[in-house]
């Protein structure tokens, strides 16, 4: 039989406010354990929270990006459970009354396959602390840095068919958060994850299949083995004649394995009702038209701005425009150059650039090469002072200095000579100097070029403009 | 000096009759004298109040002080205070110290106020009688037989004795009124939001407020002149502002429209508590007040809707309590649920666990609509009546309580008829409006209390016309049996 698979993913991204969604305790990551957690954190008897006004806004910049619905009015809801790392006993999320709701976001996947995915709602929530298993002796610590981090709870529809749907849908929303500076992506440090909703029906049917939930995959690498472990083995169930229990599963790295966790009997009731202490959040049109004037351009508009107005390659495009970062560096660089060195422009950072950066393990925003000394030495290549040899000499001078091309180029001579006098000059001494070679060039043996080329950019220790050599050459040995 | 208002009190500290640190003294003695009788407090602060007290003279001294300078008082115990233990009468918080000051607490303190202890208390604020207490039972000033009524219970025995002028309260149901109107002393809950809730140990969120128990109206304006206010650590503080209360104590009451709502007057009140409430209409009628009879059609839905809402908020509000952080945790718990159970199953007290219980059941999935979001609609209803009540009328008047204070244990084991004690003022709550209750004379002698509602944000109407009543009367100068003796200075 065929079997149609049906995902839909619950994307948690952690928002990069700098204080927590309710309190203001800072929320850098890695701090020892609770020294950012204050009362509020705590859930101290007596303290309230206060909604931070930059996660609203952070939400609805995700909102108008998905062209979805901002709610004017959206209510705090209490989830109600008791866990050691839930200070309150209860986590503040929203439930009927979300603040973004019917969204859709277009992905790419396979060389130009494009399909637009549903987004059902995002709300807004903190984050609960964290339980350390190891070094407690049989106890449990207990951190509460991370409770209270404000967290967007994104919800596709079940719109994806394979993992690789998913994995694309992901990688672009992942993009896209980083793009609108809402998130740092983060995923090692868990700032973007990811809950997969799973299931398998017969090709054909319309009815969706009983899903299971995979909760809490921090990487794309796991959410495409745990998806593919999954379906396979709700495949197999089926086919061997079993059903799917609707159940919440954990995917295991190790073993590349999903196992039962806790089935919809064990479900918790999580007893939802709106936080008396909170009011509800009114956003009027004025507001939102505000946070859609500060919207950066998105990625996929920058991408083809990048194809019809610089004339890149939709490769180049893709890759220059996959993090912001990158993206606003090119366009600095291309700004003080012209539209012609686009090409130029996307090879030295693609190539040169993104090797240096991938050696120093820096990202591009620590660049030891701004983009104004880049521009600076692409300038010079593009107007023939420096030779491409060259041109990594001074990239390369650049990586440690803080002067633009044009004072490294000066400062150790590099200048390329393309001066055809003096060139021609010593050209024509080479060859008078070397007979027995000109005879066996002019036998055929062209290889014999190379020789008087590099007799030249000896001459000229290295600096000689190659194009100008052989273009002499080519004139004097000419038969 | 028992009977001083906290105007005389802060005129004989200015004039140097006597010093803070002496009327403090003379407080804590007789606290000393008179709590071991009526467990009024659960912490008793002389080392910090006479701190205080010397802060206070110097300002005194130094004529920077303002009305409230160097004026004892009492905070109920569920106000954190930094540095003294904050139990809200249960076990769990026996020994619980928070690091910081409600936000009440902080601006009495700026005042210049000296805190003399922290008050007994329904646990967790739930009850009417001042019973559910780890600490125990609180006694009536008036008939040590009765109880004080609660959950304010231990302010109100406090204030009525003469041990403290003005005590805090919380009321989430009735909790400083019905205590008032038991033990003969003036309360006021002012509108949800006017008083932050910051460091104020929530029972229901949306309906508890802050406010004050006193002697008299004029002392309660005094008193809410330092604590109301917009505070940006409670998103529901109101940001409407704070007019000068005591300014308008004295305004004429013609013109004043009082509506009498007819369900406040019908079956189960006490004939003789209807009778002092007559007599203090008719006080109110030679004042200048018009009268007219008014209806408020979903009074009855009231209760059930209170007994919905106020323990479904509870149920989630009291689930920090978990024994992982701070507060009671059991001995030797053999895995988390244990602890958990055990716990909160030691800690808290039945009446709590029984409204944990109720609230619980009315927010799972299944009985929310019938419950939760029922009892929310009711609210829209009896909210309406009031708006529409107050189109005709300034204020609303009636008895704050069906009974007098009842004897001890007489209760306990009917927690439906404990309930209807609040019968006319959790409709207050519901609303979220302001509502005053003033001692109205006696039955049998112990004092009855009338309830004055107001719209909202009009606290100084009720203030104001309290006072006025209170310029022609002399109920809240009556001094309980036996507190009399000892007094000082």
């Amino acid at each position: 039989m065929q079997w149609e698979t049906v995902i839909g993913l619950e994307i948690h991204a952690q928002l990069a406010t700098r204080s927590k969604i309710f309190s203001g305790s800072a929320t850098t990551y890695g701090a020892p354990p609770n020294t950012q957690a204050d009362a509020i954190d705590l859930g101290l008897p007596g303290v309230l929270p206060v909604l931070n006004a930059e996660a609203v806004r952070m939400a609805v910049c995700l909102g108008l990006a998905i062209q979805a619905d901002i709610a004017p009015r959206c209510v705090f809801a209490r989830k109600n459970y008791f866990y050691p790392d839930l200070p309150k006993g209860y986590q503040i999320s929203q439930y009927e009354q979300p603040i973004v709701s019917n969204g859709r976001l277009e992905i790419e996947w396979d060389e130009g396959q494009r399909k637009t995915i549903g987004i059902t709602r995002a709300h807004l929530e903190e984050d609960a602390g964290k339980s350390l298993h190891e070094d407690f002796h049989g106890l449990t610590g207990i951190d509460l840095n991370r409770a209270g981090t404000p967290l967007l709870e994104i919800v596709s529809e079940p719109d994806l068919r394979s993992a690789r749907e998913a994995i694309a849908y992901m990688k672009q929303l992942h993009q896209l958060v980083r793009y609108l500076g809402i998130s740092d992506g983060n995923m090692q440090e868990g700032s973007f994850r990811c809950d997969a909703n799973v299931s398998v029906r017969p090709s054909g049917q319309t009815r969706f299949g009983t899903r299971t939930e995979i909760k809490n995959l921090n990487s794309f690498r796991f959410v495409e083995q745990a998806i593919d472990f999954e379906v396979e083995r709700q495949i197999s169930v089926l086919e061997s004649g079993g059903s799917i229990i609707q159940e919440t599963r954990l995917f295991d790295p190790a073993r590349g394995e999903t196992r039962s966790m806790r089935g919809k009997e064990e479900a918790h009731d999580y007893r939802y009702f709106p936080d008396p202490d909170l009011l509800p959040v009114v956003l009027d049109a004025a507001f939102i038209e505000a946070v859609r004037e500060r919207l950066p351009e998105l990625p996929d508009i920058r991408r083809q701005r990048f194809i019809s107005e610089h004339g890149l390659s939709p490769a180049d495009a893709t890759q220059l425009t996959a993090q912001r970062a990158w993206a606003d560096y090119y366009e600095t660089v291309i700004q003080s150059l012209d539209a012609r060195a686009a090409k130029l422009i996307a090879n030295w950072m693609l190539g040169e650039l993104a090797a240096l950066l991938n050696r120093c393990d820096l990202e591009i925003s620590a660049s030891p090469i701004s983009s104004e000394q880049l521009a600076g030495l692409l300038r010079r290549l593009q107007d023939g002072t420096l030779s491409g040899n060259l041109a990594k000499e001074v990239f390369e001078a650049l990586s440690h200095s803080d002067d633009d091309a044009d004072s490294i180029i000066e400062q150790r001579g590099l200048q390329q000579v393309s001066d055809t006098a003096a060139i021609e000059q010593a050209l024509d001494a080479i060859l008078a100097a070397h007979p027995e070679q000109v005879e066996q060039y002019r036998a055929g043996k062209t290889k014999v070029k190379g020789f008087f080329v590099g007799q030249v950019m000896k001459a000229f220790k290295g600096k000689a403009n190659p194009q100008t050599i052989n273009a002499l050459l080519d004139r004097k040995l000419s038969p | 000096m028992l009977n001083y208002s906290i105007r005389q009190l802060g005129q004989a500290l200015r004039h140097r009759e006597f010093s803070a640190s002496e009327l403090t003294e003379a407080l804590l003695q007789r606290i000393e004298q008179f709590n071991p009788a009526l467990n009024a407090f659960i912490s008793i602060t002389p080392e910090q109040a006479r701190e205080q007290a010397s802060t206070a003279d110097a300002r005194l001294a130094a004529n920077t002080g303002g009305p409230l300078t160097g004026i004892p008082l009492a905070h109920k115990d569920l106000f954190c205070t930094a540095g003294v233990r904050t139990t809200c009468g249960s076990r769990m918080l026996a020994d619980f110290i928070a690091p910081y000051d409600a936000a009440i607490a902080e601006r009495c303190q700026a005042d210049g106020m000296v805190l003399l202890g922290k008050t007994n208390m329904d646990e967790f604020a739930m009850g009417s009688s001042n019973e559910n207490s780890f600490f125990g039972a609180v006694r009536n000033p008036w008939d040590r037989q009765c109880v004080p009524g609660g959950s304010s219970g231990g302010s109100a025995a406090a204030v009525a004795a003469r041990l403290v002028p003005v005590a805090t309260g919380t009321d989430t149901g009735g909790s400083i009124r019905q205590p008032a109107a038991f033990t003969g002393v003036t309360g006021l809950k002012p509108t949800y939001g006017r008083v932050s809730r910051w460091g104020m140990v929530a029972f229901a969120s949306s309906l508890d407020q802050g406010g004050m128990l006193a002697r008299s109206a004029e002392d309660c304006a005094l008193v809410l002149q330092a604590i109301a206010g917009f505070d940006a650590r409670d998103s529901t503080s109101a940001q409407h502002a704070v007019p000068d209360y005591s300014a308008t104590l004295d305004d004429d009451l013609h013109g004043l429209t009082i509506g009498l709502p007819k369900e406040y007057f019908s079956t189960g009140l006490d004939s003789d508590i209807e009778q002092r409430i007559q007599e203090a209409i008719d006080e109110y009628r030679k004042l200048g007040a018009d009268f007219r009879e008014i209806s408020l059609p979903s009074s009855a839905l009231a209760i059930p809707a209170y007994y919905v809402v106020a323990p479904a908020e509870a149920s989630s509000n009291l689930a920090r309590y978990d024994g992982v952080r701070y507060g009671y945790r059991c001995e030797h718990p053999r895995d988390l649920l244990d602890m958990y159970t055990r716990s909160r199953g030691e800690g808290f007290g039945t009446e709590v666990k029984r409204r944990i219980m109720i609230g619980t059941y009315a927010l799972s999935a299944g009985y929310f609509d019938a419950y939760y979001l029922k009892a929310q609609q009711i609210r829209r209803l009896i909210r309406e009546d009031f708006q529409n009540a107050f189109q005709e009328v300034d204020v609303i008047l009636g008895p704050t309580t069906p009974t007098t204070a009842f004897a001890l244990d007489t209760q306990t084991d009917d927690p439906v008829t404990m309930y209807l004690n609040d019968i006319y003022t959790v409709a207050v709550n519901l609303a979220g409006l302001p509502a005053l209750s003033h001692p109205v004379g006696f039955v049998a002698q112990r004092p009855v209390g009338l309830q004055l509602i107001g719209n909202y944000f009009n606290e100084g109407r009720l203030l104001n016309s309290a006072h006025r009543y209170q310029q022609v009367t002399d109920w809240h100068q009556h001094l309980p049996p036996g507190c009399a003796d000892s007094v000082h200075q």
